[in-house]
Order: C-alpha cells, then structure tokens, then sequence
C-alpha cells in the first residue's frame, strides 16, 4: 500500500479496495514506527485525520466522492490549520495553535482530503538542510546522517519515507525543489501567484510559492489542480484560469526544445550530477525532444540579490512577532522594548535572527539605493535572461542541486556554504517563473534531482515533460531501504 | 563592507532583538561575510534598469470599501499572551 502513489490509491478507494479510514489508519501506524528515525513530523493529528477519513467514507457511500476524496496527505508546518498548531519550526510560534486556515488547507478541506498532519521544515523556512528546525532536524531516508534538504525537508523526508503519499511545500529560493532532489522525489513551484500564499506563513513575500510534492509528476498535477487558483485574500494572487493539470500528461514530447543553461552545468558541480542529469536529457532526446546550449549570464548574481531581497522582506514580514498579539512572550518584561526584544530573542533561531539583521541593515537609513534597490535591478537581469531564454526554448533543463545530500553538521556552521547550495534553485524565485526537480538517479546512493524551468504558467508542460520521463524510466520508484 | 561589535548591536536594536553578549562577535563575522557576499552586486552597472518588484510587474488590487469581515476578536484574541477584556495586555507604557 505504502509503494502506491496518489493517483493508485484514488482507484484503490473508487473501486472499494480499501476505505479512506483503513488507508489513513495504515499510514498513521506507519508513522508511529518509522518517524522517530526521521522526525519529519512537528505534529500529527490522529484525531482529526480519523475523522476526515470518516467523513469521507461517508461522501463516497453518497455517491459524493471528488478525485482527492479521502486521500491522505501532510502539510508542510508553514500553513495555518485551524485548531492545530503551527509552529513555522521556531519557537515563537511552538504554541501557535492556529485561528483559522490557510486557503490551500481550505482547498484541501473542500476537495475532502485528510490531513495527516504537519511537517518538519527549517525555522520560518530560512535553511536548505532542515537543521535549524526548533523540532530538530528532519533525516533523510536514504541515509538517515543526511539532511533532507529544506526548507521543505519533512515534507520530502515523509514522502521519500513513504509516511505519506504526497505533502505541501512551499519555495523562496529552491525550498520545494532541492529537498525533493535531496530525497528523490518529485517537486513543483508554480508561478508566483499560481496558489495563494493567505494564512502561509510568509517569509519573502514576493518569492514565496506553495507547491506540490509527491513521488511522480502524475500526483503533483492531482496536488496542483486542489492547489492553484486565485484567491481575493491574497494582493498578490494572479486572477487566472487554471487548467485541469492531468489533461496534458500525455502529450508527445515530439519537437519539445530543451535549453541547457551552461552556466548550470560548469563551477563547483558534483560531476556525478552532472552524468545523471546527461542521460537524463538523453532519454528526452529519445522522447523526441531538441536540445540546444543556452546563457542565463547573470546566474552568480542570483544569490547575492536574493541574500537582500528574501532578508529586507523577511525583516519586514517578521517584524509582527513582537510578543502582543501571538507567539512568544518572555517572562516578566520590564517594560515595552525589553518585551520586544527578549520574546524575540528568545523566540528566533540563530539562521533567523542573522537573516532580520541583514535585512534590517540594508533597508536601514542610506543603504536603501546600495542594497534593496541594487538587488531589486540586479532581479530584473535575472528575469530578462529567463524571458530571453525562453523565447528560444520551450523548457530549460539542469541540475537542481550541485551536490546530493550532505551529512548533518556539515555545512550549518558555514551560512555562506549553506547559502551556495541553492545556486541553481534561486535564480528561478527572483523571475518568478514555474520549476520542477524529478528524480533522475543517484550519486554515491543519493538521489539526483533534474530541474526543468518552464515559462510563466507553463506548468501543464512542465508536468507533462515530467510524466513523459517517469514513463520512460524508474528512477522516481526507486525506495530507501532504512 | 566589514561590521564590527557596535554595528551589530545597533542592527540588533534596530530590529528588536536580544543578542547574548558572547554571540555578538561570530555575528559580526557572519554578518561581514554575508555583505561581502551580496557585494557582488556593486560591479554590475545597472543605471537605467527599472527595478523589479513583482515578476509580473503586478500592482496592488483595490476593492470596494465594503465590510466584508465579521468582528472575529474574541475568537482570535484565543492565541494571544496576555488578554484582558478585549485588550492586549503590554507593560505600562505611559506613566
């Protein structure tokens, strides 16, 4: 049951195989024996769970039954869920115990899906290892002395682990993509704007994006089509027709152009990566696709933009955790600044804290033009090199991380190290442009992610690239052992 | 761009944020290694390119001026601190 994708387990309970309850009962006993090895959890909502499955047992006898009717997922401890903590990793939010829902819980809720419950994730989702979680790290299943990337890693870690069928995440600079390369699965951003980022806790606001993550493209176009849509509560949501996402899976990819950035695949890359990613594009070219070299010159200059923009937006964002209204309260403040400054304090981790001074110091009194606005032009390069791009191929394929995942320890001491992992993820957050990672082999046992990029609302063909690949090969099925 | 031991403190109170007395040099030095990162940025010309906001280049929505939101308070006043009679609870302010 547990090696079944999504879209199996929806024929599993169309056709009576097995009931919502039994399925979601399987899966929380699942949970209970393997998680302590990789925390992918915060918390799991047995209780609740049991009851959607009831509830949608009960649907289904009524002949009322949509395609996600009783199917369980996990969320990714960043979206607000009624009546059950959200914690965002940190201690600031650890008693959290959230008011009301974000609207892609709410899809979920309306679409009859049971929430398993809420995944580990780096702290306000700032980290690509999962560390600097107040939970503790989340593992990774093929090597349980690996991260699992992040800022999703308890997303990909449960899914990876088959504690879950598939999970939300959520991306500002690769935070969907590399944990689903780390674990070996499937991952999508969509376009900024594409899902609704109301009751997600926001961390960049104009680079964050909720996506899907599961075993095989298939599942991330069911995840998608509950997903995307505009929503009124969110300013920057893009009032838009969303397509049912399952409809061009099968398409040929006969003429589909591929672009090769080059500057993906020189610098300091694991050159294992680099043959994995080859043979990949190979089996595309088998499908009936072009390849051709392609420049995103500007590449080097994505991090250094997006360690301005993410930490000034970030520095904004986090500001309303100041002990008043939610959160952490110290004890005993003596007056109004010290309340201020010891909840906040004592509430954030060290990744978050470093990243609200940065953001604090270059939003700060004549600094505004050398930073913000530098980094805010310097964006503007990136996504002309994409729009050009582009215009010239239909998808642009390569690595989405350099290295497979690194042991635990091993770079959390180093920001900047950290920070270098997501050079091929980030560029794509600052363009806004829709991004997938799908497993494409391994390295030293690890699984290798290849990216595909696609145009603003391309994602129909990105999963359609994706599904076309998962038919030809069986990287994606491939399971940890641990 | 090199930040020293008072730089830190100043950003800290900027941001509100308690920093323990013997943290404040390794933030010094993260601090400095990240803006030697992010300096890149300076060797590019970028006069006369328009800023980037929104990939989209949207603008914010407007609405009509139409109450569309019942009073919630008590019910979201569940997960604050320190509550009483429909306030939030702060240390004396004014004296």
């Amino acid at each position: 049951m547990f090696e079944k994708t999504l879209a199996e387990l929806a024929q599993g309970l169309a056709s009576g195989e097995f009931s919502s309850v039994e399925l979601t009962r399987s899966y929380l006993d699942r949970i209970k024996t393997e998680d302590g090895a990789l925390n992918s959890f915060i918390t799991v909502t047995e209780t609740e769970a049991l009851a959607q499955a009831e509830a949608a047992d009960q649907r289904r006898s009524a002949g009322e039954a949509g395609t996600f009717t009783g199917l369980p997922i996990a969320h990714k401890d960043i979206f607000c869920t009624q009546g059950v903590r959200t914690s965002c990793g940190s201690r600031m939010l650890d008693s959290f115990v959230s008011p009301y829902n974000a609207t892609v819980i709410e899809n979920f809720n309306t679409a009859g899906a049971v929430s398993l419950g809420k995944t580990n994730m780096d702290e306000f989702a700032m980290g690509s290892s999962n560390e600097s979680s107040f939970y503790g790290p989340a593992r990774n299943p093929w090597n349980n002395d690996c991260v699992p990337g992040g800022s999703s890693g308890g997303s990909a870690a449960a899914v990876a682990g088959r504690l879950a069928p598939a999970a939300t995440g959520t991306d500002t600079g690769g935070s969907i993509r590399q944990p689903a390369a780390l674990c070996g699965i499937t991952g999508l951003k969509p376009t900024y704007g594409r899902v609704s980022r109301y009751g997600m806790i926001a961390y960049a606001s104009s680079l964050d994006q909720g996506g899907p993550m599961a075993r095989t493209a298939e599942d991330n176009a069911m995840m998608l089509n509950v997903m995307a849509g505009f929503d009124p509560k969110d300013s920057t949501s893009i009032d838009k027709a969303v397509p049912d996402y399952t409809l061009a899976l099968n398409d040929s990819l006969k003429g589909l152009k591929i672009g090769l950035p080059k500057e993906f695949f020189s610098g300091e890359i694991d050159p294992q990566i680099t043959t994995q990613v080859q043979n990949a594009i190979r089996e595309f070219e088998a499908l009936g696709a072009t390849v051709k070299e392609i420049s995103l010159p500007n590449t080097q200059l994505a991090i250094p933009a997006y360690y301005i923009i993410a930490p000034a937006e970030a520095s904004s964002n986090l500001s309303r955790f100041d002990g008043v209204r939610y959160g952490h309260r110290c004890e005993e403040p003596t007056d109004l600044e010290d309340m201020y400054k010891r909840s906040r304090g004592e509430g954030f981790g060290e990744e978050v804290k470093r990243r609200i001074m940065v953001g604090t110091y270059a939003l700060s009194e004549g600094f505004y033009d050398a930073y913000y606005k530098k980094a805010l032009q310097i964006r503007r390069l990136i996504q002309q090199d994409y729009v050009n791009a582009l215009s010239e191929v239909d998808i642009i394929m390569g690595p989405t991380t350099p290295h497979p995942a690194f042991k635990l320890g091993e770079k959390s001491s180093d920001p900047i190290a950290m920070y270098m992992e997501d050079i091929f993820t980030i560029s794509l957050n600052l363009a806004g442009m829709p991004g997938m990672s799908i497993p494409c082999g391994f390295a030293n046992g690890l699984p290798v992610g290849l990216q595909l990029i696609g145009n603003y609302f391309a994602e129909e063909r990105l999963l359609n690239a994706s599904h076309q690949f998962q038919q030809a090969t069986d990287w994606h099925k491939q399971a940890p052992t641990s | 761009m090199s930040l020293d031991r008072s730089d830190v403190e100043k950003i800290a109170h900027l941001a509100r944020l308690n920093i323990a007395e013997q943290d404040i040099q390794e933030y010094a030095e993260n601090l400095t290694d990240i803006l030697d990162l992010v300096d890149q940025m300076q060797a590019i010309d970028t006069t006369d390119i328009k800023p980037m906001a929104h990939p989209m280049d949207a603008i914010q929505r407007l609405r009509s001026d139409a109450v569309t939101e019942g009073n919630q308070r008590d019910h979201l006043q569940t997960v604050a601190p320190a509550v009483e009679a429909g306030l939030f609870q702060v240390p004396k302010v004014i004296e």
